[in-house]
């Protein structure tokens, strides 16, 4: 059952890496709302290839108005204090109207060394928590708040370690963190160790979605589609049109072909066994009896 | 012939199909509904002596309520529930007919006609700051002599005329921190004095003309050491103040303005005195009463100003204010209690040694008047307070139904129904439909101390407070027992008892016969989270408090967990200040079966005033001092953080706990499923921007907007977000099942709105193919975890509502078969239900013929509001704060109970009573009915063979 999603998700995700600056919402908004105006809020990053190198600097810097910020990501082993694991590297944006976003970013992270890839096999073992945090605030950060998300360490191992981060974004700062496997992860968790001990990593960016206007009507609700487009009803076929005339008409056609059966019967019958088959049959053939 | 009578008895079968209820009749009301009134518990009372007309009394309630009491009955003649935030002041009488009221700190004053309640007059003061506010009504001896009531409030003295209550004069003190104390009128009348005090070392007298406002005189003078808040009037040209160190008693006499002072010691009047001591406050001529560490001391003051102790009292006393009882006599009254009992003394005020009346009522938290020792009546105004409420089963009748008492009553049972059939027939007398209705309001049926099969009755634990438990019937809603409990009252370790919630503790199914159920209150002792807490078991049948004992840790959050023991107690997680999480009951069974569930309980915070939401797992056994078996550490799991310069929480709401969903599937037109996003770990959360979460009109729209979240609390996902611009607070949210609904205000379209969100589960979706299903490669059965990421997708849709509204929540069935209706309580204090279909957020303009199959309405920009569907009919449920549903064992019905200075309670069926017959249904009309046709089938039957046997001769 894990397989085939795993499948689905891999090659969905090999779709979207090869098409250059993809920008849609279908990943997580198949379905539009009603009324509302969704505009593209969610950003789907290519994958970056771990490694301990960092990103090349100077790319993006075409603008002024934009500057380049670094955001660290700190892992935990369990209960362990938080030491810093991969870096994501984000352009700040400013729009004309002075609101900063969060744009382009990217994602490097290093691999677990010696030490820490014991500590993950401790944690495999003992189905404890790996907890990952970032500072809630990208600009200046405080060392005070900061946004963390957790996973059992079970749900991680694939073919090597994969890793999902959905990141909720609010202006510049980073309001929560939603991290874990990006497939299924079934309880009982059984315990298995990947195969490389590499991750691949998904991050989303996301925003707030706008919520859908309220419909305002004039008086009259049918008269806003207009005089021609009055939707005319489907056509219906003969038999939903008129079945509920149909049947009784079958059932009389019915009824009467039985009678005609048991008249030439009864005609046969009739001179010995005449009084109990009167007093039965009553109610539907008065006719028959009064000739 | 035969026709006819069988055309008619179709008829009338007909006829009795047709009387199962749309909505409520008039004659309907109180059958199964009560409503009861309270006013809360009382700030002020003021007696009304004149000798003419019915006695009444006078009172303001914490709750903001003014009524008129009877004081032969304590009926309520009238009263009026002023606004949450329209504190009451101060109350009193001016020209015998108008009852005054101060409120809103000392800002708005109003007059009331005495005798039917009615508002005649409203003021509103202003000042330049805000101050501690005072009513002081002139007395007069002429009855229509325009007097004008003097009020200080705002940090200004007005005079307000008491027929128009127009501003006749308004006097602004020149030292802005002049805090008036006493105003006192002159003998003469036309000249009164305010005294009063500027920081604390300063007294100031104003001598004022009481016709303009003229400032006459003022005098002012420094009080060498300062002195501290109280102050006692003890007579009209005399005042007893303590110093800073409360350890002198200051007379200060301020004759004809001149301020003289007088020093005692109190060490001088009251030997042993050590500490501190306080004034208590009263309007006693020539005595007042100073509470000392050890006892409370009455004190004469003589005219020279000579103070002299009459009597100690060894515990915390009461006084009343002075009541006239004759032309020249005045009494009052001193109340303390010890133990168990009050004492309540009424004296002379002259004579101290003249008891009028000694008394010692039990202690009990009601409000009753003595009269000649006996107490007259009393009123349970505790329930005007309820904080939390819960439910229990009453008794299973243990022998059956006796059969002599059916057949005592066979007579009066076939009498009642040949009425009822006389009515369903439209052939009853006025007389008899009187005799009907009584016969349904008195049905001794409801009121059954034994649980029912449809499980209407039940009784409602409810607690207030004042730490008072009662327990309601549902049948009537009569107090079947109340008890005030030992583990909520003051002690010297505990000070500030309060309760938080009531919680069902141990509810037995396997032996429900021999085993009673009982209720847990967890209390604290304080009013900060990090207070020690309080535990007891109460049962449910007798009353009695089983246990009860203080905790060694605070209690931040209570949780009850889905796991019960082998006695079927529940067990409780509580969550102190510190983070670490307590287990309950204490028993190690508890923890064996707790330790099985330890690693998938997670459990989350919410710090509003942070913009924290942080979600929490447990580890193994905590460590400190306090380290048990019983205690659990806790970790942090995820957290959210709103950025405090953009977002606020003001509002998070979760599934009820015990709710059934029935159904995980929906079957929409297109014979398409989908899937219900049916998890008990959301959380709704709505922010606004920090601008915006005042009043109503104190943003604009551009500066304002409500986010709305929906989270998982066990791993902290958000599975949706969405931004309302131009929108704000107050948020009233409901979830349940897969939906939420909330109401807010929309400052672009001047309205208030309503939004429905429903989460529905994409994962599942492809469960559609019937050869997948029959082959078994469906993932229908694979477990569900919070930890798998998940697959969701949100359908929304907002709708235009016309009222603000206090409360809101939704029915609840017993297996959730039953459809959905919203409790809406609006600002009129009624409740409203709402139908879930007009939530529907695939609502749309013109649905399709298979959409109008499926009960989709035409979308429209509005809610309706259908007067009809008022569940409180013509009542009100004034200053209604909550509303609960309650299963009953029959599905179609479920049980609303609405609190808040009044209660009301009713059942409801949403979908109508489709499992059950209806109460008033006639059974002997269905007897006659089929009486008649079996004698008409025989009748028929004999003319059709004479017929036939005519026909056979012929």
């Amino acid at each position: 059952m894990k397989k085939p999603a795993l499948f689905r998700v891999f090659a969905l995700f090999l779709v979207i890496s090869s098409l250059h600056a993809f920008q849609s919402d279908e990943l997580d908004e198949e379905f539009g709302l009603e009324g509302g105006n969704l505009q593209p809020q969610e950003q789907i990053l290519d994958p970056v290839v771990p490694t301990r190198s960092t990103p090349t600097r100077g790319k993006y810097s075409d603008s002024d108005s934009d500057s380049k910020i670094q955001i660290t990501l700190e892992q935990a082993f369990g209960d362990s204090d938080f030491f810093p694991a991969a870096t994501f590297s984000a352009r700040l944006k400013t729009w004309s109207h002075g609101a900063q976003t969060l744009t382009k970013l990217r994602f490097s992270r290093n691999s677990f060394t010696e030490v820490e890839k014991q500590k993950f096999q401790k944690l495999l073992e003992e189905d404890e928590f790996y907890r990952i945090r970032l500072p809630s605030n990208v600009l200046n950060p405080t060392g005070k708040d900061f946004v963390i998300s957790s996973v059992r360490a079970r749900c991680l191992p694939r073919d090597g370690l994969d890793e999902h981060f959905v990141i909720h974004t609010e202006g510049v700062n980073i309001l929560a963190v939603n991290y874990g496997s990006p497939g299924a992860c079934p309880y009982p968790r059984q315990l298995r160790f990947p195969a490389k001990w590499s991750f691949n990593s998904h991050t989303v960016l996301k925003n707030s979605e706008q919520a859908p206007r309220t419909p305002t009507f004039a008086e009259d609700v049918p008269g806003e589609l207009g005089e021609g487009e009055t939707v005319p009803p489907p056509e219906r076929s003969f038999w939903a049109k008129y079945w509920m005339y149909l049947i009784p008409l079958g059932l009389i056609v019915m009824n009467a072909m039985t009678q005609a059966m048991n008249l030439p019967e009864e005609q046969a019958t009739g001179q010995s066994g005449a009084q109990p088959a009167a007093a039965i049959q009553r109610g539907p053939s008065p006719a028959v009896r009064r000739r | 012939m035969a026709m006819a009578i069988r055309s008619f008895l179709i008829f009338l079968f007909i006829l009795s199909l047709t009387v199962p209820t749309f909505s409520l009749h008039e004659d309907q009301v109180g059958l199964m509904d009560w409503h009861q009134k309270y006013i809360g518990k009382v700030k002020h009372a003021v007696f009304q002596t004149q000798k003419t007309g019915r006695k009444r009394v006078l009172v303001s309630t914490e709750e903001n309520v003014i009524a008129s009491l009877d004081l032969r009955h304590g009926e309520i003649f009238w009263r009026h529930v002023l606004g949450a935030n329209d504190a009451i002041d101060g109350i009193d009488t001016a020209m015998t007919k108008y009852a005054i009221t101060l409120s809103s700190g000392g800002s708005i004053l109003r007059a009331w006609n005495l005798p039917d309640g009615q508002m005649v007059w409203e003021c509103f003061l202003q000042g330049p700051s805000d101050s501690k506010s005072l009513l002081f009504v002139p007395t007069s001896s002429k009855v229509d002599k325009d007097n004008t009531i003097l009020v200080f409030g705002k940090g200004s003295l007005h005079a307000v005329s008491s027929i128009h209550g127009e501003i006749v004069w308004k006097i602004d003190f020149p030292s802005e921190s002049f805090e008036v104390q006493e105003v006192i009128q002159h003998h003469d009348g036309n000249t009164i004095y305010v005294v009063g005090f500027v920081g604390s070392s300063q007294f100031d007298v104003y001598q004022i003309n009481a016709k303009n406002g003229e400032l006459l005189k003022h005098n002012s003078a420094t009080i060498d050491g300062g002195f501290s808040g109280e102050v006692s009037l003890v007579s009209t040209a005399k005042l007893v103040v303590l110093n800073a160190a409360r350890s002198t008693l200051l007379t200060i006499s301020f004759q004809r303005g001149e301020i003289s002072f007088q020093k005692t010691y109190i060490s001088d009047l009251v030997e042993d005195f050590s500490g501190m001591a306080v004034i208590l406050p009263s309007k006693l001529t020539g005595l007042f009463a100073v509470k000392t560490s050890t006892a409370t001391a009455f004190i004469s003051v003589s005219s020279e100003g000579k103070l002299e102790v009459v009597d100690k009292i060894m515990h915390a006393t009461f006084i009343s204010n002075a009541l006239s009882i004759s032309e020249d006599q005045q009494a009052f009254a001193l109340v303390w209690h010890s133990d168990n009992e009050i004492h309540l003394n009424v004296k002379q005020v002259h004579d101290w040694n003249s008891d009028l009346l000694k008394e010692r009522i039990k202690l009990d938290q009601q409000r009753g008047l003595v009269h000649k020792g006996k107490v007259v009546w009393s009123r349970e105004d505790g329930l005007a307070s309820i904080i939390g409420v819960t439910t229990s089963e009453l008794p299973v009748e243990k022998e059956g139904v006796s059969v002599a008492k059916v057949e005592l009553n066979l007579f009066e049972w076939l009498k009642g129904h040949m009425l009822k059939v006389k009515g369903s027939l439209m052939l009853a007398s006025a007389e008899d439909v009187a005799a009907i209705q009584g016969m349904r309001l008195k049905s001794s049926e409801k009121s059954k101390m034994i649980r029912d099969h449809n499980g209407f009755r039940k009784l409602l634990i409810v607690l207030t407070k004042s730490g008072k438990l009662f327990a309601l019937h549902t049948g009537d809603g009569q107090i079947v027992w109340s008890l005030l409990l030992n583990s909520l009252r003051q002690t010297e370790a505990c000070k500030n008892p309060t309760g938080i919630n009531v919680f069902q503790w141990q509810v037995p199914h396997h032996h429900a016969m021999d085993e009673n159920p009982s209720v847990l209150v967890v209390g604290r002792c304080g009013t900060g989270t990090d207070a020690l807490g309080i535990f007891s078991y109460i049962d449910t049948y007798t009353g009695k408090e089983l246990k009860y004992f203080g905790l060694d840790h605070s209690v931040a959050q209570v949780i009850p967990l889905p796991l019960t023991d082998s006695t079927e107690q529940r067990l409780h997680l509580l969550i102190d200040a510190n983070g670490q999480a307590h287990l309950y009951p204490r028993a190690p069974e508890a923890v064996s079966i707790f330790q099985r569930e330890l690693s998938n309980i997670y459990w989350y915070s919410v710090e509003a005033d942070k913009g924290l939401i942080k979600g929490h797992g447990l580890k193994s056994n905590c460590a400190g001092e306090a380290a048990d078996n019983y205690c659990f550490g806790t970790r942090e799991l995820w957290s959210i953080v709103f950025p405090s310069e953009s977002e606020k929480i003001i509002s998070t709401v979760t599934r009820k706990s015990n709710e059934v969903v029935h159904t995980q599937a929906k079957v929409i037109a297109d014979q398409d499923v989908m899937y219900k996003y049916i998890s008990k770990n959301l959380l709704f959360v709505a922010t606004v921007s920090p601008k915006a979460s005042g009043d109503i009109g104190s943003a604009t729209p551009g500066e304002s907007q409500l986010v709305v979240y929906v989270v998982d609390t066990v791993s902290g996902r958000i599975l949706h977000r969405m931004t309302h611009h131009g929108s704000q607070g107050p948020v009233h949210a409901v979830f349940s099942e897969n939906w939420i609904v909330y109401h807010y205000f929309n400052l672009r379209a001047h309205r208030y709105e309503m939004t429905v969100i429903e989460i529905y589960d994409q994962s599942r979706a492809d469960n559609k193919d019937v050869l997948k299903l029959v082959l078994g490669k469906h993932n229908l059965s694979s477990p569900i975890s919070s930890y798998s990421r998940p697959e969701v997708t949100t359908k929304s849709q907002s709708y235009y509502f016309t009222h603000s509204i206090k409360a809101i929540a939704v029915t609840s069935t017993a297996k959730g078969i039953t459809s959905r209706h919203l409790l809406i309580g609006t600002i009129g204090d009624q409740v409203l239900a709402m139908d879930k279909r007009f939530f529907d957020p695939r609502r749309s303009v013109n649905p399709t013929q298979s959409e109008k199959e499926e009960g989709i309405l035409p979308l429209t920009d509005s809610l309706p509001i259908i007067p009809q569907s008022y569940v409180t009919h013509s009542l009100k449920v004034e200053g209604l704060r909550g509303i609960v549903t309650v299963p009953a064992k029959l599905e179609s019905n479920t049980l609303v109970f609405t609190y808040g200075v009044d209660l009301f309670f009713t059942r409801l069926a949403p979908s109508r009573t489709y499992d059950s017959l209806t109460e008033d249904f006639s059974y002997a009309l269905l007897l006659i009915t089929i009486v008649a046709l079996v004698v008409a089938i025989f009748v028929t039957w004999v003319l059709s063979e004479k017929k036939d046997l005519s026909d056979k001769w012929r």
